[in-house]
């Protein structure tokens, strides 16, 4: 039917992107607005029109913050950077669930294809005590942070490394591993969860580590040195309900929370350090 | 004219010249680098891995990134692989080979010394990334796997699925977290370096912006380290991330530090096309699908066309049009050559899908051939992606592609030892300009970045050090005076001219100035009509940029606004640059300069030079040439016919 539509109006000389704006859609948003960390804040609703399908959900916010500017209105501060689903940045609560409706995609890879006409949508930052609100949908992440200095690496020094094929790794193990490291960081598992509970992003580096030969020296001190850095940052406990792994954009398996509390437990009952 | 430039090139047999300059450089004693600070700027693979090199070695370090965090830097967005002439697959690679294809794929315009030092040191960075728990792909036997990338006969790419740069990147920012847990690193997150301070001529320290409490800050130090990236976001819409900038570089370069060949910029052929005009960014395909995908086009203009559409065109109505022109290499030719093909086409009329600015890549052949679930296995997350992002099916229909700025072989000009202009200021991993010539192969930028970081300015940053006194410049010195004030007048007046046109306004016609005239395919008269609009819109933003809020807050509208003035600056050069250089070469094509074939056509007897631009103030740079020599290499016209 579009096929015929689209050549029915090529013929009559029409452009093409003519035919696909009886999709755009008008939209109700919701959004979280506070000046900065001191602030109360409170939602604001703003509409966007003419909203195509092909576009971005933080390209829709583009469009609604040209339109503010344009106005001498604050635009909505929000984080972003690749636009691609890999480096972490991006993080908003949409319509409740953390990146939104679809699973395994960050916010910057959710389209404006996933919404209908007339839809409202809420939108809202990461929510933890340990991720402070910057402002607007802009959060304080740098807790992640500190939970890899205190343990997050392979204690080696650029140089005098063996060579690389000297130690051969299973496929098996190798893979197993690189899943667990495929974690970005944005902390949707923490947003997810109702504990705030940072479990899942510790195991990933905990277990992908744990995993291969070259973090062994350093397993028990890892861990007891990284829960307790999560501990200190205020993230809350876990219950095992799945949400964070649930939410998860790249997809990191609950078996890793499983990996760190067996890593955990065997660190403490042989733990040289004094905790 | 080249007395000014002093490429430090070390004297003696290519393979002999990074161990004897390791030998001659000053070093500074393990007892005495405590008492010397480096500053860094920029956390990506160039920076981290030098920030925790440096912490290893006992200088101080204090280390910037725009960023919230290190470990978001762009390089965590590179897919396909790192090169490294490992010769584990015993397929005849070596040093030499590695260096060769370096040369050669960056058309004769890098130097020999630098590429065949990046060449010996590749196989030590995966040693070291392996070293810190990097999860590479490996094969049954527990070993090493490797794939093969464009311009290249052997396979040493190594790779971590088709994240490479996120499993690279983390590991630098493990070796960069241990340093900052041992009190060596000092992290300043969400902070952007706005200048350079100069005291009699050397890089002293820097000016920043606090980006959440806009707080202009000083820092001092005896060295200052610049790996801040590239600068393809001059063209608006390009793979990089929102955030990448040129505003160090650019900075650096108006206190004296050279920019060379700003025009070589790498598009990259295969990227999902522009949607409408609300795209922000374009997501890039990895070249890998053109093992598979056959590129074409109708033979008449359809526009319009669509994905579906396309399955109802008869074979002997389609163009196949790499096939049919190169037809030893076919759809595998080089990035610049596929890029300017289906840029031809389109200009022909002939592309497809509602802008009609892209051309099918199209999978048909290779599923009937091998069966769906091969080609899933071999590309099932890249076809997710185009899915996700276009709605479209990839199994079933025709992929849509179109080229897009990728990256940036411009860069600070800097010598043997990564120095700039400027004595004691460096530029490492994309920033400089160093190794790719007219351009990059796949896989090499992250060899570069590592290199650079891990094992080349680790030694040479000590020859600098290590003649000067261990007493800093005091942050109350009236350089640091004069470069906050210009900081902040620079922010005022962007805040004060409250005009009519936002910043992404003049962002988007600043990038289709370039891309129209300094993009694919440049012509003398194209590129002085582009200089003409270049200028008045320098004029008009200046006049009617709107910026809202204010500085003493977290406001993304100042922090565009503050890069898109460098943009425009940079954006003359490149011009300039493109302008100067009458030859075609790599990603650089000038029309005038052309094969009888319609192929790329350089002219050494003339252009065997590296441009180094310098800044005079007036509107013009000045043009400084350091010649290239090719002792150890033949130079030959590329064909892929
Ligand atoms: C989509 C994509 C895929 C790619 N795939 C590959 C591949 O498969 N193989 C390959 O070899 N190459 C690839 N590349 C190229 C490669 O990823 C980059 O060239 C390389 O990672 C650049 O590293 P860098 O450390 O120089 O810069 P970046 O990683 O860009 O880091 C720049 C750093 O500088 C900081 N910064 C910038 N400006 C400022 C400022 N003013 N103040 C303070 N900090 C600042 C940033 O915060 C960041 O920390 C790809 C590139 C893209 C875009």
């Amino acid at each position: 039917m579009l096929n015929l539509l689209n050549e029915a109006i090529n013929r009559t000389g029409i452009k093409a992107d003519k035919t696909i704006k009886n999709l755009n859609m008008n939209l109700t948003l919701k959004i979280w607005r506070q000046k900065n960390q001191n602030d109360k804040g409170g939602f604001e609703s703003y509409q966007v029109s003419d909203v195509s399908p092909d576009m971005s959900f933080l390209e829709m916010i583009d469009v609604l913050n040209e339109d503010l500017v344009k106005e001498d209105k604050d635009p909505v501060h929000f984080d972003h950077d690749c636009r691609e689903g890999i480096c972490g940045t991006c993080s908003m609560v949409i319509n409740g669930r953390p990146h939104g409706p679809k699973e395994g995609i960050t916010t910057c890879q959710l389209h404006m294809r996933s919404f209908s006409d007339g839809d409202h949508i809420t939108i809202e930052p990461w929510r933890a005590k340990a991720f402070p609100v910057i402002k607007d949908l802009v959060v304080d992440r740098t807790s992640f942070d500190r939970i890899q200095q205190a343990g997050g690496y392979v204690s080696v020094n650029t140089g005098g490394a063996p060579d690389a094929n000297e130690i051969p790794i299973p496929k098996r193990i190798a893979d197993e591993a690189f899943d667990a490291a495929t974690c970005i960081g944005c902390g949707a598992c923490v947003a997810a969860c109702k504990n705030a509970s940072a479990m899942l992003f510790v195991s990933a580096k905990v277990s992908q580590l744990a995993m291969l030969p070259q973090g062994q020296v350093e397993r028990k001190t890892r861990v007891e040195k990284m829960v307790a850095q999560m501990d200190e940052e205020g993230f809350g406990a876990c219950t095992n309900t799945g949400a964070c792994a649930a939410e998860c954009p790249k997809g990191i398996d609950l078996s890793n929370i499983a990996r760190l509390n067996r890593e955990y437990i065997g660190a403490k009952l042989k733990s040289e350090n004094v905790s | 004219m080249s007395s000014v430039l002093n490429s430090k090139v070390p004297e003696g047999p290519l393979a002999e010249k990074w161990e004897k300059h390791k030998f001659s450089v000053k070093l500074v004693n393990p007892a005495n680098k405590r008492k010397y600070d480096i500053i860094v700027v920029g956390t990506g693979l160039a920076g981290a891995s030098a920030a925790a090199s440096f912490g290893e070695l006992g200088y101080n370090v204090k280390a910037f990134a725009y960023q919230d965090s290190p470990r978001r830097a762009h390089s965590i967005a590179a897919q396909g692989g790192i090169n490294a002439s490992k010769n584990y697959q015993n397929d005849g690679d070596s040093t030499f080979r590695l260096f060769y294809d370096t040369i050669k794929g960056g058309d004769y315009r890098s130097r020999e010394a630098n590429v065949y030092r990046l060449a010996e040191v590749s196989t030590n960075i995966i040693d070291q990334c392996v070293a810190q728990g990097v999860p590479f792909a490996r094969d049954y036997g527990g070993l090493l796997d490797n794939r093969s990338f464009g311009g290249a006969q052997v396979s040493r790419t190594f790779y971590a699925r088709g994240q490479t740069g996120q499993q690279l990147l983390l590991g630098a920012y493990g070796a960069l977290n241990r340093q900052i847990s041992n009190g060596k690193v000092k992290m300043y997150n969400r902070t952007e370096m706005l200048d350079v301070v100069m005291v009699n001529g050397e890089a002293k320290g820097i000016i920043t912006r606090n980006l959440i409490t806009g707080e202009i800050e000083r820092h001092s130090a005896h060295a200052v380290v610049l790996a801040t990236g590239g600068y393809g976001n001059v063209f608006f819409l390009s793979t990089n991330a929102m955030g990448c900038n040129a505003t160090a570089a650019w900075r650096a370069h108006r206190r004296g530090a050279f920019f060379a060949n700003p025009c070589f910029t790498q598009i990259h052929p295969t990227c999902i096309p522009v949607s409408g005009e609300h795209q922000s960014k374009l997501t890039l395909m990895s070249e890998s699908l053109r093992n598979d995908g056959r590129v074409w086009v109708p033979k008449e203009a359809r526009k319009g066309l669509t994905a579906k559409e396309a399955l109802n065109i008869p074979e002997e109505e389609r163009d196949y049009y790499l096939e049919r022109k190169y037809p030893s290499f076919g759809n595998l030719v080089p990035r610049d050559v596929a890029s300017r093909n289906a840029k031809d086409v389109c200009d022909e009329g002939r592309g497809v899908g509602p802008s009609g600015l892209a051309v099918f890549l199209d999978f048909a052949d290779a599923i009937n051939r091998d069966g769906e679930d091969l080609i899933r296995s071999k590309y099932g997350n890249l076809f997710d992606m185009y899915m996700q992002i276009t709605g479209d099916n990839p199994y079933e229909v025709p992929m849509m592609i179109y080229p897009a700025v990728h990256y940036t072989m411009g860069g600070l000009w800097v010598d043997y030892n990564l120095q700039t202009t400027i004595p004691g200021l460096y530029a490492i991993g994309e920033c400089n300009f160093s190794d790719h010539g007219a351009n990059r192969l796949g896989a090499s930028a992250l060899m570069q970045g590592l290199a650079d970081g891990y094992f080349v300015i680790p030694y040479t940053i000590g020859d600098y050090l290590a003649s000067q006194p261990y007493e800093k410049v005091g942050t109350d010195h009236e350089a640091f005076d004069e470069a906050e004030k210009t900081v902040n007048d620079h922010l005022d007046k962007l805040l004060n001219i409250n005009g009519n046109k936002t910043v992404d306004e003049f962002h988007k016609e600043l990038g289709k100035i370039m891309w129209d005239y300094c993009g694919m395919s440049r012509t003398g008269e194209g590129l002085k009509k582009a200089s003409g609009m270049v200028k008045e819109l320098k004029e008009e933003f200046w006049k009617n940029v709107k910026v809202v809020g204010t500085a003493d807050e977290l406001n993304q509208s100042l922090e565009k606004a503050n890069r898109v003035s460098d943009f425009i600056e940079l954006a003359e050069v490149m011009i300039q640059d493109a302008l100067d250089r009458a030859e075609s070469c790599g990603g650089h094509f000038r029309e005038e300069s052309q094969t009888p074939e319609g192929e790329a056509l350089r002219i050494d007897d003339e252009y065997s030079y590296v441009s180094a631009w310098e800044f005079t103030g007036n509107g013009a740079a000045k043009l400084n040439k350091e010649d290239l020599v090719f002792e150890n290499v033949k130079l030959t016209q590329r064909s892929y016919k």
